[in-house]
């Protein structure tokens, strides 16, 4: 009865609001942060059952070691060539994110948002896959698109939504959309891709073709109802689909406790649904190939889908819009106690005998080069700027299949009355 | 050739900041990724880098200036401008650089002649008709299409098994098999985007909601996915999917379960809207959203599933997106319709008719892309018009129809445009309520007589 509670000597209700461990200007110490050994992770096979691999949602799956050798059952054994790709692809990545950045800063464009210490998730997850697998992104995935081939001066023409814009001056810089390279057209508003990528992978089995899909979200956003849609049909149809977590710690301003970081691991979230689930050290290049590659075997053998939860740290700001100096701590990207992936894998490739300081410093003096000459190039298709590059009537297309006449005649007025004002 | 440097905008909706302070002079050489200065704003503070190498040559704003606007000039260098815009914007866009003219409202900014819209199919003479209810014409919409394609395939809560929380797809489970008639988790938000996503991925999902009542969470995979994807990827991408059910009141179901959400999804671009009354409309309006590219939502009304009406024995019996129907020819006054209002109008008019009112019916079946020739053209006819509609007044495509009427129909008007709703209140459950706070035919009568200026 309601009387009888105060008359109990009970202590009041409290409330737990999470509090990140650093702040700006703190010192960080992330010797709490327990990181598993490489190599020590059992790789099951691909046809086990999620109730049997549960450790390895809670565990850390690592492969490059403190003496940057790969070691344990995860090393995908990958020859030179391949781990020079995925090096040289991370690079020109890193370059193309810096420079555009500062593009923003001089108002080139008006938004650009970097992937700097995250491009594993997106190089190495991308190169495991098939090019014909079907990519649904989030908006910090464009490493999918160097792996696959897209021209960097067509991801400038969109940046800086000039006449060359192959999405029309219709969507926000960096939100790309390519249908050749099977890479959906990445949305802004969070996680609605997860369940659209069950539904295409649905799709692709109902077909009965051979492509599986591959979905990224934030740490943040699985909080997120569709997160959860996503999961649970994943589960009760046995979707080919990778479900990606990029865990970078911070979702702009709220560290990953808000979304539930301090009870458990994201990985955990797919132990729940019956979905096998791998948490992996995501700046470790092989580590996220072989997850990668696994899930992918899995879900392309029909054995059901994988949750892979990257556990990595956004070492720059969210956005162009972003300054997180108001609200963690610089050391933290100095201190992350997994490194940063291009140098984790420069390290291994050097140890290997196959690569040399001289050759990356090398490396990284072209992918500027390279970058600079695709802004060049994107620049000569018109640059922010007065914003006037995209045809007036391109702006009634694409809304449907066939421009229906309310539009046709609104586009028909809209000409008239521009004739009137500004008369040619 | 110098290059500028401009005030720099931390995001697109900053105007102005402080320049804090410079970390370069005149004269320093500068190389790419140097910073260059530190600016301030209310919210942040960023620091500025030299995109390229080169020499600064001019400060032009000092440090320590506050409010400087975002794009002024504030130092130069020498060196190469890579990304000078040299190259001229399209012609036709440049207009709006020239000085407006004064634009006077003329004859010239009049809105041109409405594009003609598609016919419905000629019905030869001698056509056999069948009796069908709404729900066998839907039925037999779906099921035809999915015989006719095979990538059409039905999802939704309680579709398969139990053949439809209002028996729509009956049948469909047994003829097609579980695959393509698929039993979902409970989640519409969730089935909302798988759909999508499978539309993606070359299939063609039929989705049922029980009611959309329920749709609400799936709104967003709706309008912000579906809606969108053509426009969004440059018409790389299409998202052909149909999103149907019952919508409107129902009876007896209360505030949650009895509304139209016809003017929410009418608003949005890049949406089909079809809100059809009869069984051969429904039908035929079906097979239509099914075979669009484009993605539909597809209003039904649980009131009229079991209602009979004809429905002619034609071969793929398809008809126009976009065309209402004229359901009763008249003279004196137009009452436009859709869903089921148009059954309520059809008896106002019985009863006008009796009192020397002749209205003419308009059903306007799709209510997006709205067909504003067919109401135009019959205020034209008639000079009245009373828009009827089971939904809410605010914001309704009651008002979207006087919109139309006041824009283009002006001069045909002999008194004001009248529009006939529900009450602007949750729909109670009290039957006495219910009933009241609903749209009649007693209701529109009163209103064409107004309009008519007949006591």
């Amino acid at each position: 009865m309601a009387n009888d509670i105060s008359n109990r000597n009970l202590s009041p209700l409290s409330l737990h609001v999470p509090e990140p461990k650093f702040r700006p200007g703190d010192a960080v110490d992330y010797s709490d942060v327990e990181i598993q050994k490489a190599g020590d992770q059992a790789r099951p096979d691909v046809s086990t059952k999620p109730a049997a691999m549960r450790d390895l949602a809670y565990d850390l799956i690592r492969v490059l070691d403190d003496d940057h050798k790969a070691v344990g059952p995860w090393d995908p054994k990958l020859d030179d060539d391949t781990l020079l790709k995925m090096l040289k692809t991370m690079a020109q990545l890193r370059a193309f994110d810096d420079r555009l950045h500062r593009q923003q800063r001089q108002g080139k464009t008006s938004f650009y948002m970097k992937s700097t210490g995250e491009e594993a998730t997106s190089v190495a997850a991308a190169m495991a896959l098939d090019a014909e697998d079907m990519c649904f992104p989030s908006y910090r995935q464009q490493g999918i698109l160097f792996v696959r081939g897209y021209p960097m001066v067509d991801m400038v023409n969109q940046i800086f939504s000039n006449k060359a814009d192959k999405l029309k001056g219709r969507q926000l810089p960096i939100m790309y959309s390519s249908t050749r390279l099977n890479f959906f057209t990445v949305s802004g508003n969070l996680t609605t891709q997860y369940p659209q990528a069950v539904g295409w992978a649905m799709a692709s089995a109902s077909k009965g073709d051979n492509r599986i899909a591959a979905v990224w979200c934030g740490e943040g956003s699985t909080a997120e109802g569709d997160f959860h849609a996503a999961l649970t049909f994943a589960a009760v149809y046995n979707a080919p689909v990778i479900m990606n977590i990029v865990n970078n710690q911070w979702a702009i301003s709220s560290f990953s406790g808000f979304a539930g970081a301090e009870r458990t691991t994201f990985a955990a979230r797919g132990v729940g649904y019956g979905i096998a689930a791998l948490r992996v050290d995501g700046n470790d290049p092989l580590a996220v190939y072989a997850a990668t590659q696994w899930a992918a075997e899995r879900a392309r053998t029909n054995q059901g889908p994988t949750v892979i939860e990257h556990f990595t740290y956004r070492a720059d700001a969210h956005s162009t819009s972003d300054d997180p100096t108001a609200y963690r701590s610089a050391q933290e990207r100095e201190e992350w106690p997994l490194g940063d992936p291009i140098m984790r894998l420069k390290r291994h490739l050097i140890t290997r005998g196959v690569w040399s300081v001289e050759q990356q410093e090398a490396l990284d003096v072209e992918c500027v080069e390279a970058v600079k000459v695709a802004v060049k190039e994107a620049a000569k298709n018109g640059i922010l700027g007065h914003g006037l590059h995209q045809p007036f009537e391109t702006m009634f297309q694409d809304v449907f299949e066939e421009m229906p006449w309310h539009l046709r005649e609104q586009a028909d007025q809209a000409d008239k009355e521009r004739d009137i004002k500004w008369p040619s | 050739m110098a290059i500028e440097l401009k005030m720099p905008a931390l995001s697109p909706t900053m105007e102005e900041g402080t320049l804090a302070k410079w970390f370069v002079k005149e004269g320093d050489e500068v190389s790419s990724g140097d910073i260059l200065a530190e600016i301030e704003t209310d919210k942040a503070t960023m620091e500025f880098e030299a995109v390229d190498e080169g020499v600064i040559s001019k400060i032009l704003v000092a440090e320590g200036t506050d409010e400087v606007p975002v794009g002024t000039v504030i130092a130069e260098m020498t060196g190469e401008d890579e990304e000078s815009d040299s190259s001229p914007a399209p012609a036709r866009a440049d207009k709006p650089k020239a000085e407006p003219v004064a634009a006077p409202v003329t004859a010239e900014t009049a809105p041109p002649a409405p594009v003609s819209r598609a016919s419905d199919p000629a019905i030869p003479d001698g056509t056999a008709m069948t009796s069908l209810t709404v729900r066998e014409a839907l039925r037999d919409a779906m099921a035809e299409e999915m015989r006719k394609d095979e990538t059409v395939f039905v999802m939704g809560e309680e579709v398969a098994e139990y053949q439809g929380a209002y028996k729509v797809t009956q049948g469909l489970l047994d003829e097609f098999g579980a695959k393509r008639v698929i039993d979902t988790p409970i989640t519409e938000h969730g089935f909302a985007g798988i759909g999508a996503g499978a539309a993606m991925g070359g299939l063609k999902p039929v989705v049922e909601f029980m009611t959309f009542n329920f749709a609400m969470q799936a709104i967003d995979h709706i309008i912000n996915s579906a809606a969108k994807t053509n426009y969004m990827s440059g018409g790389q991408m299409r998202c052909p999917i149909v999103f149907r059910g019952p919508n409107g009141a129902a009876s007896r179901v209360g505030a949650q379960h009895s509304q139209n959400y016809g003017p929410w999804y009418a608003g949005v671009p890049g949406l089909i809207v079809i809100a059809p009354y009869d069984a051969a409309d429904a039908k035929g309006l079906l097979k239509a959203a099914i075979q669009s590219p484009d993605p539909v939502v597809f209003l039904e009304n649980e009131l009229i599933y079991g209602r009979s009406f004809d429905v002619p024995q034609i071969d793929d019996y398809t008809l126009p997106i976009g065309k209402a129907r004229i359901m009763r020819d008249g003279s004196d006054v137009t009452i436009v319709s859709y869903s089921i209002g148009v059954g309520l109008a059809l008896e106002a008019a019985d009863v006008l008719a009796d009192e020397g009112i002749d209205a003419e019916v308009i059903d306007l079946r799709t209510l997006r892309p709205l067909d504003s020739e067919t109401i135009l053209k019959s205020l034209a006819k008639t000079n009245r018009l009373v828009v009827a509609e089971e939904g809410w007044p605010t914001c309704s495509i009651s008002s979207e129809i006087i919109a139309l009427c006041m824009e283009q129909g002006f001069d045909d008007l002999d008194a004001p445009v009248l529009r006939v709703t529900n009450e602007d209140v949750p729909l109670p459950y009290a039957a006495n309520l219910e009933k009241a706070a609903l749209i009649d035919s007693a209701k529109i009568i009163e209103a064409v007589k107004k309009v008519c200026y007949v006591k």
